[in-house]
């Protein structure tokens, strides 16, 4: 049996490129069919009927002509705009932090339903106030586990004892935490505050709602931070690109 | 950016320099390898001058024009005709990301002013941030007294929205009037078809009949 010739699905924008005079090729994050890249045909010109259903970071039902080598957008109607989001100049960056993650870290045509919803779950709860580090830091961590990449946090990753609660170690090779007996069979590693192990546990563990109660000094989102994003350069082998307008989005803000 | 390649193998019954042509030509922007085959060809067939003044005007590009110093427009000359004409509107500078977009608005002979093109707009997951467009050059022009109102026209995409953003956040301590295109309904559309957003601010930016 032959597939039909178009199908329909519901999507997030994560990514875009010029294509031709009017065109682009865009990536869309799905449900079913996992990351996928299709055609937005005379989306930049002004009268597109598509452009606004698919602009980046935009939840909507997209459908698509199947393709000799990139399928078609032929129709779209936006779900949610997260229009909160894009009037931010911080959100935004937030935002396109985590779809950019997801681009890095998926491959074509592999469903992950769970992931989607984090994605979607993330955006929206971006949308509302709340910290914004913690739950960068939660949707990283529910991110790894989705992908397989689930960080040992409970017991030592060598000897296999449960943690201390003394400094203990981080090591992106091995994926989990060491405890001071075995950090040296690593040769990187990041030290973790027992405050900080708690929080990132706590983060695995628990979803969007609770995590809005909790609060955190500067300093230990700095540390959670940094540990998460040294996971990340590891796995990804390369940098992340919106996190240096982060930063500067920081710094700048910061100052005023 | 992918580089466009054809490959040798597939056409070796061509001339050595009518398939360095094709390659040349399939490097531009929405031509593909059949275009790129075409063009070549045809301008094989073209009288001599055709050939002679096209490939002299490509040359000139490059050689005869540079940026005008105070908007970033391309000019053949030190400064740009919109910079160096006095009936212009001093006091107003409109923001574009491209020299492209100084045609479009310049089209439509409303708006009397200045321009400054940023070449570019705040793209972070293409590694684009404010140093890499001409942000600087403009904090620096908008030093000059006479400048009292800035218009934003980037484009109403996510980078082109981002780009304003970011400039109302460095801009609006200045105290100088900073205003934005206004969005809503395109003309010659159809209501039915248009997106939240489009009609979100269609309705904020709405005016008496």
């Amino acid at each position: 049996m032959s597939r039909p010739r178009t199908y329909q699905t519901e999507a997030i924008i994560i990514k875009k490129i010029k294509l031709g005079e009017a065109d682009r090729i865009l990536t869309l994050y799905t449900p079913i069919l996992g990351k996928i890249q299709a055609v937005a045909k005379g989306i930049r010109r002004p009268k597109s009927k598509l452009a606004g259903h698919l602009e980046l970071l935009t939840h909507s039902t997209v459908s698509f002509a199947r393709g000799r080598n990139l399928d078609t957008i032929i129709g779209s109607q936006t779900i949610d705009s997260f229009l909160p989001l894009k009037s931010d100049l911080s959100l935004t960056a937030y935002a396109l932090y985590t779809t950019e993650l997801i681009n890095q870290f998926t491959a074509e045509y592999i469903e992950n339903r769970p992931l989607f919803q984090l994605l979607l779950e993330t955006l929206h709860q971006l949308c509302l106030t709340g910290n914004r580090e913690l739950l960068l830091r939660h949707f990283e961590l529910h991110l790894f586990k989705e992908i397989g990449y689930r960080p040992q946090l409970r017991e030592c990753v060598v000897c296999r004892q449960p943690l201390q609660p003394v400094l203990n170690y981080f090591s992106s090779d091995t994926g989990g935490m060491l405890c001071p007996d075995c950090r040296l069979t690593q040769t990187i590693v990041y030290p973790l505050s027992v405050d900080a192990l708690k929080v990132l546990r706590w983060l695995q563990d628990n979803d969007f709602i609770t995590i809005s109660r909790l609060k955190i000094e500067p300093k230990l989102s700095h540390e959670l931070e940094r540990v998460s994003r040294n996971y990340i350069k590891y796995l990804l082998e390369r940098e992340v690109k919106s996190v240096a307008w982060l930063d500067s989005l920081k710094q700048s803000t910061q100052l005023i | 950016m992918k580089e466009k390649v054809i490959s040798n193998q597939s056409l070796p019954s061509t001339a050595e320099p009518i398939q360095r042509l094709v390659q040349e030509l399939n490097k531009l922007p929405g031509i593909g390898p059949k275009n790129a085959q075409r063009l070549a060809y045809y301008l094989l067939r073209a009288p001599e001058e055709q050939t002679q003044l096209l490939a002299e005007t490509i040359a000139s590009i490059k050689r005869q024009t540079t940026l005008c110093p105070i908007c970033f427009n391309v000019t053949a000359t030190d400064h740009c005709l919109i910079c160096r004409n006095p009936e212009r509107d001093q006091t107003k500078v409109c923001i574009v990301e491209q020299p492209q977009d100084i045609l479009a608005l310049e089209h439509t002979r409303i708006y009397k002013g200045l321009y400054h093109v940023l070449h570019g707009a705040i793209s972070p997951t293409e590694g684009v941030g404010a140093n890499d467009i001409r942000i600087t050059e403009l904090l620096e022009r908008l030093k000059n007294k006479l400048i009292t109102e800035v218009i934003l026209a980037t484009n109403t995409n996510l980078e082109g929205e981002q780009t304003a953003l970011y400039l109302n956040h460095l801009i609006s301590p200045l105290c100088i009037k900073l205003t934005r295109l206004a969005q809503g309904l395109p003309f010659g559309t159809e209501l039915e078809y248009a997106d939240d957003i489009t009609i979100t601010r269609a309705f904020e930016g709405r005016q008496g009949f």
